[in-house]
């Protein structure tokens, strides 16, 4: 694996170590949930025992009177404007105002002087509930009779999605092979290893709020949306953050339930949620129902896509409807057809709810597809790498759906992935039990549009050098949740101005000290806030270089700056340090600061939906896997991984692979254990991490992360997305390399031993 | 094992922590944990799930990993707990901690106290561990963010360091 880079530049490319590692590894780290504000009180939430019921009555006189507690609250005493993160779809409260939706739905909420008292009060709040029929069936949520979650959801259809681009119908006529197969995706969820956790503090009519946050920016826009503040009394900070992956892009009962006992109390509130709540919270995966119809021709070619989904959203909407676009948008990414139609059905249940997961909506589907595709190769005889081939999509292309695409290396990951794990040597020749098997994916860099409709640049940054010349400040609203942007961004700090990295320090992701970024999501820090940060850079650089010419008595556009060195190109006796520079500039002129900002063009078609996958740069990969089945058991054995990953020119080797590692790992635990389960009233069965399998290290296979040569031009210095991808492609190719070892085709996630067994025996059935 | 001196509902209990004599009251409930972060602020300590199964909370106790959100206070008396915060010594970082850095094991860090003590008990007792064992000895250490990859390469880099 290459870490070291041949690029010409003097800071990017360098596996530099991460700007906040030794505070990581000494414990000086501190969390939302590690911090300590003096007067603080401790918040808990009472959540609902039922999956669906009508709260008749709250008695909260008993749980008021415990010694120690500060506060009791229910609906009553908050705000009931309702919330969520997807436009027009706002069905959320801060604390139920009528009915519970989940198991774990929140009903009241205390503040008291420490953890203990707050729990013994919880337990003296007497509810009265009428509990309701639930609905805990996707695949019947929609039929008449069935209770409703909500009102306004008729027969409980969150969203519904009906795409047509070309004549599929005639694309399957015209085919040499038509298949139909129906798939089955798991509820998966992130597991951050930190729980969310928020601190809020009420004071002078300020909110400020230090969190376990993705987006302060958004955190800020909604929590101010619901107290009915202006966006100028919120004040939201993010602490270290202990991993994300979509859990915490919007505000969870942390911010908005301590922030009212704030309020209410007049002194610091901090909750915490224990694992059991983060699973109530969820927001995790959606189990998708697939119907995939696919048509090629005799040589291979796709001709048309049909994917039907219905899939299962759970009690609110939360980013569920980008979800359920996102399902059907990414499909036509990776592989080049004309023609495709794309029918979703998001459906409200009384369990929890559903959203953003690393690669967004889009895992599930591309486990349907790259399971297909091997089917349909098969049928035709041919390889699966080659069907891919014939399919590949190239740079500079339009996606049916009005996805454009620049940098493109797919074929060359297939390429690559295809002899650096010896296919060639292997496919079809591995020993009995054991297989190889191909899956691919491609991803977003950053979504086109912001989540909410607004004209705000996507990030923005601010550099500022100090008055002596010696360090760089980088402020930047970009979110460090542990992928480690704070460290490329201050790499690209030094790259942009000419300094080295260990002169840049940051300061990011506060609401009040660091101008506006929507956050980490999408795959997009690298290459909007990189925009915003090079730009910033870059003014510095001007300025320096204009004063430089000056003092030097030399043109400015013969002036460079490298490593703190100001020199005069082709007289190397004229030089300046930078310091020295950069301290007369702020003698003569004041600060030397530098600004930057991006926002996408404007991007994507017309139709209804057409927003959703969007972005200004797509990766591509190509994963290939090699796996041992015990067929007595159904173990299946994952024994080596190569990833090889097009994401255009890399900022930190070391961070970027460690990404690949992370979201293929992801990808593993998602296509081999995980799975939230419920009994049948909608109480999860393994809301903890011993049931709720995650992978360990004994579970993981070797891991080869390698990369092809790729420069992007809609992004600063030709990055691209890296986060994200690696997760995409997984699922398929255990699904594939586990066909070919013991022919036996899964069709249903997570692939567990079980599920393998019976296969096995389904198939010595039919023999 | 020393038992602790009860003063009403409360208990007293003697530790040393990180080479420094801590004493605390505590109430029968609280765990090792609890007192680590809330008493004697050594938050480098994470809670993770409470139930012993994600290891973030993992300390060194008499030099054996224990989960401490598993180990009640009173149980702690009268032995010696290690924390993350204890491994530094006169600002010059434990070889795990800089390995830890050396090789990006680390990405969002919630889990690296834990692991690097896991990792710590295993080369006190085994200096040169195969990877094998290596991954035995963070079995019970969940990281969500790494796929492990790199954490491996940090312990055996460490271990390699000791010879």
């Amino acid at each position: 694996m290459s870490e070291t880079s041949t690029k010409d530049f003097s800071v990017i490319g360098k596996s530099v170590p991460k700007i906040d590692a030794r505070d990581k590894v000494t414990g000086r780290a501190k969390y939302a949930g590690d911090l300590k504000v003096p007067g603080m009180l401790i918040g808990k939430i009472l959540r609902s025992p039922h999956a669906h019921a009508r709260i008749l009555n709250i008695n909260t006189s008993k749980a008021m009177e415990l010694p120690g507690v500060a506060a009791v609250i229910t609906a009553r005493d908050v705000p009931s404007t309702f919330y969520g993160i997807s436009p027009a779809r706002y069905d959320e409260t801060i604390l139920a105002i009528e009915k519970v939706l989940q198991v774990g739905d929140k009903v009241a909420a205390v503040a008291a002087v420490d953890e203990e008292t707050a729990v013994k009060a919880l337990a003296l709040i007497d509810v009265e509930y009428e509990v309701l029929p639930a609905v805990l069936d996707p695949l019947r949520a929609m039929d008449e009779g069935q209770p409703q979650v909500h009102p306004q959801y008729e027969r409980n259809i969150s969203v519904e999605i009906h795409q047509d681009f070309g004549d599929v119908e005639k694309a399957f006529r015209e085919s040499y092979v038509v298949r139909t197969d129906c798939f089955q995706g798991n509820r998966a969820t992130h597991v951050p290893m930190e729980p969310h956790a928020a601190i809020s503090k009420w004071e002078n009519g300020k909110l400020t709020i230090w969190s376990s946050s993705q987006s302060p920016h958004y955190f800020q826009y909604h929590i101010s949306r619901v107290f009915g503040l202006k966006m100028g009394d919120v004040r939201v900070i993010k602490a270290f953050v202990g991993g994300g992956f979509g859990g915490k892009l919007e505000p969870s009962a942390a911010e908005y339930v301590s922030a009212a006992l704030a309020m209410k109390t007049g002194r610091p509130v901090k909750i915490v949620f224990d694992r059991k709540e983060v699973f109530f919270h969820n927001r995790g995966r959606h189990a998708q129902h697939i119907e995939l119809t696919t048509g090629v021709t005799k040589e291979g070619k796709i001709l048309g896509v049909h994917a039907k989904f219905i899939i299962d959203g759970g009690s609110y909407t939360s980013l569920g409807i980008a979800s359920a676009y996102y399902a059907g948008a990414m499909l036509p990414l990776i592989y080049d057809f004309d023609h495709f139609k794309f029918d979703g059905l998001r459906v409200h249940t009384n369990l929890p709810s559903c959203a953003a997961q690393r690669g967004h909506g889009a895992p599930q589907p591309r486990f349907a597809f790259e399971s297909q595709l091997d089917m349909i190769a098969k049928e035709l005889g041919m390889d699966p790498i080659e069907i891919r081939k014939v399919n590949a999509r190239q740079p500079n292309t339009t996606t049916l759906n009005d996805l454009k695409v620049n940098s493109c290396e797919f074929t060359a990951c297939l390429d690559k992935a295809t002899e650096i794990s010896d296919w060639a040597g292997k496919k079809g020749k591995l020993p009995p039990g054991q297989g190889i098997g191909i899956g691919c994916g491609g991803f977003i860099t950053g979504a086109g549009y912001p989540i909410y409709r607004t004209r705000l640049p996507h990030a923005s940054a601010v550099i500022k050098i100090s008055e002596q010349g010696d360090t760089a400040t980088l402020y930047i609203g970009a979110v460090d949740i542990g992928q480690g942007s704070d460290t490329i961004l201050a790499q690209m700090a030094a790259e942009a101005v000419g300094i080295n990295y260990e002169d840049v320090r940051i300061v990011s992701a506060d609401t009040e000290t660091t101008p506006h970024d929507f956050g980490a999501y999408a795959s997009r820090q690298t290459l909007m806030s990189g925009h915003a940060v090079k730009q910033a850079g870059d003014e510095i650089r001007r300025q320096i270089i204009e004063l430089a010419a000056d003092l030097l008595e030399a043109n400015a556009a013969d002036v460079d700056i490298d490593r703190r060195v100001v020199f005069v190109k082709g007289s190397p006796e004229k030089t300046l340090t930078f310091e020295n520079v950069a301290n007369e500039f702020f003698i003569r002129k004041g600060p030397l600061v530098g600004k930057g900002s991006y926002a996408p063009p404007k991007l994507g078609g017309k139709f209804k939906g057409a927003a959703v996958g969007t972005s200004p740069a797509y990766s591509f990969a190509a994963q290939i896997s090699q796996v041992e089945v015990d067929e007595e058991t159904g173990q299946v054995m994952v024994t080596k991984v190569w990833d090889v990953h097009d994401c255009g020119t890399v900022i930190n080797p070391s961070l970027l692979h460690g990404q690949v590692e992370g979201a293929l790992f992801m990808g593993m635990g998602e296509a081999m254990y995980e799975q939230v389960v419920f009994d049948d009233k909608g109480k999860p069965l393994n809301a903890n991490l011993g049931e709720y399998r995650v992978p360990t290290a004994l579970d993981v296979p070797e891991v080869i992360s390698e990369l092809v040569d790729s420069y992007e031009p809609a992004g600063p210095w030709g990055v691209k997305e890296v986060g994200e991808g690696a997760t995409l492609p997984t699922m398929g190719s255990y699904a594939n390399a586990i066909y070919d070892a013991i022919g036996v085709r899964l069709y249903d996630l997570p692939l567990t031993p079980e599920k393998v067994w019976r296969a096995i025996q389904d198939r010595k059935k039919l023999l | 094992m020393v038992t602790a001196i009860k003063k009403g509902n409360l208990h007293v209990v003697r530790l040393v922590v990180n080479g420094e004599e801590h004493a605390a009251l505590v109430k029968s409930n609280t765990t090792l944990l609890d007192l680590l972060r809330e008493e004697f602020d050594y938050t480098g300590t994470k809670k993770g799930c409470e139930l012993g199964d994600c290891g973030a909370c993992t300390v060194l106790m008499d030099g054996k990993t224990v989960n401490s959100c598993l180990v009640l206070a009173v149980e702690a008396n009268g032995h010696t707990v290690t924390t993350i915060e204890g491994l530094e010594r006169n600002g010059e970082l434990d070889r795990l901690q800089e390995e830890f850095i050396n090789q990006a094991a680390v990405q969002c860090g919630y889990c690296s106290p834990g692991m690097i003590l896991s990792a710590k008990a295993l080369l006190v007792r085994n200096p040169h561990p195969s990877e094998r064992e290596v991954r035995e000895a963070i079995g019970g250490n969940l990281c969500r963010c790494t796929g492990y990859v790199r954490i491996v390469k940090a312990i055996l880099a460490a271990a390699e360091a000791n010879s």
